[in-house]
């Protein structure tokens, strides 16, 4: 037994080695599912208050774009109002709106933490479950989309970008509505990403738009940008096709959490057929 | 000794700062992305024990890896360089050699060999990053790209700030 302790009193920085070698990929294997990351991210009380602070200032240095980009906005927005539109009809019902029933609720965020360099990306907006942010809505911002609520905390919420190994979305094309899905390319290109498992029939051109189908998270028609280069291979049951970004990840300021109403009625409706089965 | 705590205290929190809000958003043609944290790992004193040595090591990589959303990847990446730190310590410096000189810096042990001592243990502590990072083998060019042009990026940085608190110091 003295030998043993001795044995390894003398080899203590190898055992130790072994120790905290394996206690760190233990941790990486098991958190970064993010099935239950509840300690180590950038939503915590500590990294999420920093990246706030240091957003703070700078902020000051973007408010040239913000300001044009909501200028712009704003301009597309009031040309969507009734009242610049010439009401060709003379009578006019009000009607009570009982047909519609808003199914989609926005939410606007600031993103105080980002990265586009990494294989796996995740942004921090500064919205948390005090203010109705609930893992698993979609992000969007005024150009497209952006990804998906992975985890919540008090003020904080991290969002795992479309630029993420992981993250897959149901999108179509804007002309023939034909259903394909999308992810990120292969070459880690921020300004890239991949549109999959388009049937046969479709004809897809380069330039098409590309956007939401409303099967996922996101409402139909969400842009997410256009097709730069067809992947056609022969013999194969559906096409791929490379579909340059619309949103420039790399200078995301604000963006806006979808609140999908609906969700959980489909997701229950959805689950019990599976359980049916 | 407490002067040795507070300097690498400071350290510590300079490194972390300068790395998370500075450089995590800096990257050359989306391939190289420098981790001079490490210099901290790399300049603890040499008389620090090894139980010491990893658990600084650790901590400082879980630090990195809470606001990189990757945790325990710049850990494991960490405990592998405080080892490979220990062996290259005990192969190139002389134990009675301690007294006079207390940390590995650029100033204290020259050029060449702080040169070296850089270059390794970056080199290691990159690739394991890289690799663990990707954890296949579908994109292994690419990998290796990020890790060579990242290593040199980190070294680059690593010797500047090396010059930059260059003392000259009468060595005995």
């Amino acid at each position: 037994m003295r030998n043993l302790w001795a044995f390894i009193r003398k080899y203590n920085a190898f055992f130790l080695f072994l120790i905290f070698e394996i206690s760190s990929l233990i941790i990486y294997v098991k958190y970064n599912s993010f099935q239950h990351a509840e300690f180590i991210n950038s939503a915590g009380k500590v990294t999420g208050g920093l990246y706030a602070k240091v957003d703070e200032w700078n902020g000051y240095l973007s408010l040239k774009e913000v300001n044009d980009s909501l200028a712009r906005e704003n301009t597309h927005m009031r040309n969507l109002l009734k009242s610049s539109y010439y009401v060709d009809t003379v009578t006019r019902h009000k009607v009570v709106d009982t047909v519609y029933k808003q199914q989609y609720e926005y939410m606007v965020a600031r993103v105080i933490n980002n990265s586009v360099n990494h294989i796996n990306n995740y942004l921090t907006i500064n919205k948390g479950s005090k203010q109705g942010i609930v893992k698993g809505m979609g992000v969007i911002c005024s150009k497209g989309i952006v990804g998906k609520v992975v985890y919540v905390s008090d003020h904080f919420a991290l969002v795992q970008s479309l630029l993420h190994k992981d993250s897959q979305f149901s999108a179509m094309l804007a002309k023939s509505k034909e259903i394909g899905s999308i992810q990120w390319g292969d070459d880690m290109d921020p300004h890239k990403a991949l549109l999959r498992d388009v049937s046969n029939n479709a004809q897809p051109k380069v330039g098409d738009w590309v956007v939401t189908s409303g099967y996922s998270l996101f409402p139909e028609g969400v842009p997410i940008g256009k097709i730069s280069s067809l992947r056609t291979k022969t013999g194969g049951y559906s096409l791929n096709m490379e579909v340059a970004l619309s949103v420039d990840f790399s200078k995301l300021e604000y963006v806006n959490v979808v609140d999908n109403k609906f969700a959980k009625e489909q997701e229950a409706l959805e689950a019990q057929q599976k359980k049916d089965e | 000794m407490s002067k040795v705590i507070l300097i690498n205290l400071l350290r510590f929190v300079l490194l972390v700062f300068i790395q998370v809000f500075l450089l995590k958003n800096i990257t050359v043609y989306n391939l190289s992305t420098p981790y001079p944290y490490i210099l901290f790992i790399l300049l603890l004193p040499f008389e620090t024990n090894n139980v010491m040595l990893y658990a600084l090591a650790f901590i400082m990589g879980l630090t990195i890896d809470a606001f990189y959303d990757t945790p325990g990847l710049n850990a494991a990446a960490c405990v592998i360089l405080a080892f490979v730190r220990i062996i290259f310590i005990n192969i190139t410096v002389q134990k009675d050699g301690f007294d006079n000189e207390p940390e590995p810096t650029l100033s204290i042990m020259g050029f060449r060999w702080f040169f070296t001592y850089v270059l390794t243990l970056t080199l290691v502590h990159h690739f394991f990053l890289f690799a663990f990072e990707s954890f296949s083998f579908s994109e292994l060019q690419y990998t290796i790209g990020r890790f060579l042009l990242s290593s040199i990026f980190t070294v680059f940085l690593i010797l500047i700030s090396g010059l930059l608190f260059f003392r000259k110091k009468e060595r005995k």
